[in-house]
């Protein structure tokens, strides 16, 4: 092929405790579209806010028609010709389609906006992308799917060169999904670098020419699309051949303590049904997306479920709200520690306390001395790092936030722990002690259910596995059964794991 | 697509901050003393009839009624919420309260008053909590529709009232001290309590922290926002009654503007609007910055609107000092 238009060469970029990217190649060619995949964590994101000037690599050079650039900004890299567009939706609902697309450059004259112009300019830009969209109604009325379409309209302005679309396709129906792919062949046959990242592998091979994998975040391999099959690449992403890690047996006792049957709600979930005994793991696997947090919020109480049942210990309850949960004895460990999880600028105290607070008390008021007695032994028994229980959380590493959310769940005594992403954001050793602490909680009776989208730790850490797909369960794996490469396969495969995953 | 590499990213920061505190946490600890310390020495050095024990609790009565207007807004303000009718339910539980004493003696006055206040702080929490209607635009209308109700009590005219046991609340002294200041000190030690000791205190916080973890954590945060509406309108009745006993009249244009008060003395004391930060004692000293800033203004005979310049430029600044380590939420 000629000169790659956008380049990688070499390229690491570091977090504190974490190597994102180890020293990573790609080369982006006019005319074609590259896939990029990679399990959650793989550096995908980095990667692509590398190229798209968001972050500036620590080592490595980024080369454009052949020459090093250095982008210092996202503006910068938007001026060299590469355009994004991101995941979440950014538009701005209140205004027309064209708007949108001419977003800070609409045409202009003595101060005025000259409409008809703007209109005709995003017309062609629609138009070249044949996509089909009325450039005169308002954003908001499109559907997300359209929208998206309309935000690749706005990258595409500008003639880039290179464009970098990051899951593009998650919220995109079957049609909207014809018509992006349309779009991009038409870009590719004009000479654009298209780089299409997905969780879909099918899609890689209906749209890519060549598939670059990243694995924990170094380079594993760049390959035409054609000279692989869908099993190559998911051994490719998720790495080695399956080692059977040590798993000590259960005996899955009589009574289940959770029966979760045909849990239900519109657009979420459907059908699901599982069951969690005392002394077991169950892990949950699946995108995200895949209707697996959603399922968690219903059982806890913080969503409601249109259909369906949930049992605790043999009874049918209605689960109206975390309060009702928590007195049925579930307690959720939510996925967000920022925005569902802490209380940032109280106390440790404060906040490990928050879900016990009636056993603190008497009558409502706290009982000073037990009140932090009961925090410390808790923290404890977390290996919490802290400087003293009046710290404020927010002066916490990740891994202690966690930590603390993890405390507070345990001072409620629940019998059946739903553990979101338990080890989200906590370093090597936190994650052992949090296991070793999960490990810990089953053998003295209690059921968890543990979300997450480590599929080594799902491996790992669990009795059963329950595998999501697109709001239903897919796959149920126990015991020696669970492989690493089944649960991939039936979390991202859409077709071929429908005709063959089950099996597999 | 969440890369938890990305997610890492935003994890670190908070970590290498986790020395963090030393003289930030001393200042929004203690910054606000510092601050009425210095105010005190400065004004003493000005006048030197400023720290006669009479000028000082002169200064205490001064500062009671909105004071305990700022203790209700405290609780609400913590909620990350506003109460924008405390002056209006201030003046409703005036003119009811004036003329409940004219026909049914003071003490059922004084229950009134607290329950007027407590009723349409309840319509505010439930307007809140069930309507969805944002705190500032509720209170907003209750600020015009509790305005209205007074006029309408009164048909516009102010309510005179001698009962001597009632005046006595507003006007007299328990060794030597001026009740309103007693009774604003006495709900300054019951909010702290609460605040402080009780389950509830605890969820204020959680709630103006962080509303979805405390609910996730199992509390009622529709019952916690209500509340302290209940308890926002209940210390303006408390308000209203003190400020018509004062003055031995209820007029249904008590009271005006001076939640506006109320709120500069608690973002003042170091309450922050967004919530889930602050204290009663704060507060307490918020208001008494304010109060002493207008007495020693008045002491050495400064235009009193100059003065109105003062107590702007005073409210922005302490709020300015207070943000350095409020940031990163």
């Amino acid at each position: 092929m000629t000169e790659p238009l956008a380049e990688l060469r070499s390229v690491s970029k570091g977090f504190p405790g974490v190597l994102a990217l180890d020293h990573v190649d790609l080369a982006l060619y006019p005319g074609e579209i590259h896939g990029l995949a990679g399990e959650n964590g793989a550096g995908k994101s980095t990667l692509v806010k590398v190229l798209s000037g968001a972050h500036t690599p620590d080592v490595g050079e980024l080369r454009l028609h052949g020459r090093p650039v250095r982008f210092r900004s996202p503006r910068e890299a938007l001026a060299a010709g590469i355009g994004v567009v991101h995941q979440e939706l950014a538009g701005a609902p209140h205004l027309t389609v064209t708007e949108n697309v001419l977003l800070g450059r609409l045409p202009s004259g003595w101060g005025r906006v000259r409409w008809a112009e703007a209109h005709r300019q995003a017309r062609a830009v629609l138009d070249r992308l044949e996509i089909p969209i009325d450039e005169r109604v308002l954003m908001g009325r499109l559907s997300l799917g359209r929208q998206q379409l309309v935000e690749i309209a706005r990258a595409l302005v500008r003639e880039s060169q290179v464009l970098i679309l990051d899951e593009p396709s998650a919220i995109l129906g079957q049609h909207d999904l014809e018509v992006l792919f349309t779009a991009l062949r038409g870009l590719r046959d004009r000479g654009v670098a298209c780089l299409y990242i997905s969780h879909r592998l099918n899609e890689l091979f209906e749209l890519t020419d060549r598939v670059t994998v990243l694995k924990d975040g170094a380079h594993v391999a760049t390959e035409p699309i054609g000279d692989l099959s869908m099993n190559q690449l998911v051994a490719l992403m998720t790495g080695r051949e399956l080692v059977a890690p040590s798993r000590p047996v259960r005996e899955a006792s009589a009574a289940p303590l959770l029966e979760v049957d045909g849990l239900t709600r519109a657009g979420a979930f459907a059908d699901v049904s599982f069951r969690v005994h005392p002394g077991e793991i169950v892990g949950m696997a699946g995108l995200v997306g895949s209707g697996r947090t959603e399922v968690a919020r219903a059982i806890a109480g913080v969503d409601h479920a249109e259909g369906g049942t949930i049992g605790v210990r043999g009874r049918t309850v209605r689960m109206t709200s975390p309060r009702a949960a928590l007195r049925y004895g579930i307690g959720l460990l939510p996925e967000d520690r920022k925005d569902q999880g802490l209380l940032m600028n109280r106390s440790v105290r404060e906040n490990i306390g928050l879900a016990s607070l009636r056993k603190r008390s008497r009558f409502g008021i706290l009982r000073g001395g037990r009140d932090s007695r009961d925090a410390a032994a808790l923290a404890r028994q977390v290996d919490l790092r802290y400087r003293g229980l009046d710290q404020l959380v927010r002066f916490l590493s990740g891994g202690n936030q966690q930590k603390v959310m993890l405390a507070r769940c345990l001072g409620a005594e629940s019998q059946i722990l739903i553990l979101d992403e338990p080890t989200r954001g906590v370093d090597v050793g936190g994650k052992s002690e949090i296991y070793a602490l999960m490990r810990q909680l089953v053998d003295g009776g209690v059921g968890i259910l543990m979300i997450s989208s480590e599929i080594e730790e799902i491996v790992m850490m669990s009795d059963r596995v329950l595998v999501m797909r697109a709001g239903r369960l897919v796959l149920e794996l126990a015991g020696d059964d669970i492989e690493e490469d089944q649960i991939m396969r039936a979390a991202l495969v859409h077709s071929v794991a429908d005709r063959q995953g089950a099996v597999a | 697509m969440t890369d938890t590499a990305a997610e890492r990213t935003d994890a670190v920061p908070t970590g290498t901050a986790s020395t963090g505190g030393g003289s930030g946490e001393f200042l929004r600890k203690w910054g606000v003393l510092v601050a009425l310390i210095l105010l005190l020495v400065v004004s003493a050095t000005m006048s030197d009839r400023f720290l006669s024990l009479p000028n000082l609790l002169n200064v205490l009565r001064q500062i009671a009624i909105v004071g305990v207007l700022a203790i209700g807004m405290t609780f609400v303000i913590i909620t990350a919420g506003i109460d924008l009718s405390a002056g209006s339910v201030l003046a409703v539980a005036a003119v009811v309260t004036a003329d409940m004493v004219n026909s049914n003696g003071p003490l059922a006055a004084v229950l009134v008053a607290v329950l007027v206040g407590a009723g349409l702080g309840l319509v505010n929490g439930l307007g809140v909590t069930l309507g969805g209607v944002q705190p500032f635009i509720m209170t907003l209308g209750m600020l015009a529709f509790a305005r209205g109700l007074a006029f309408l009590y009164t048909g516009g005219q102010p309510i005179p009232t001698t009962d001597e046991t009632f005046l006595a609340i507003g006007n007299g002294r328990l060794f030597g001290i001026p009740n309103p200041a007693l009774i604003f000190l006495a709900l300054l030690v019951a909010a702290y309590f609460v605040l402080r000791h009780t389950t509830f205190g605890r969820a204020v916080y959680a709630v103006g922290s962080n509303d979805e973890a405390a609910r996730l954590s199992g509390i009622s945060v529709r019952r916690v926002r209500t509340t302290v509406y209940v308890i926002s309108g209940a210390t303006a009745g408390i308000a209203g009654l003190l400020y018509a006993s004062q003055l031995g009249v209820g007029t249904p244009i008590a009271g005006e503007a001076f939640e506006l008060d109320a709120i500069a003395a608690t973002v003042v004391g170091g309450t922050s609007l967004f919530g889930g930060q602050g204290t009663v004692f704060g507060t307490f000293l918020g208001a008494a910055i304010l109060g002493v800033l207008s007495n020693i203004l008045n002491l050495t005979g400064v235009n009193p609107f100059v003065q109105r310049l003062f107590r702007g430029a005073l409210i922005v600044a302490a709020v300015m000092l207070q943000r350095k380590d409020a940031k990163g939420r």
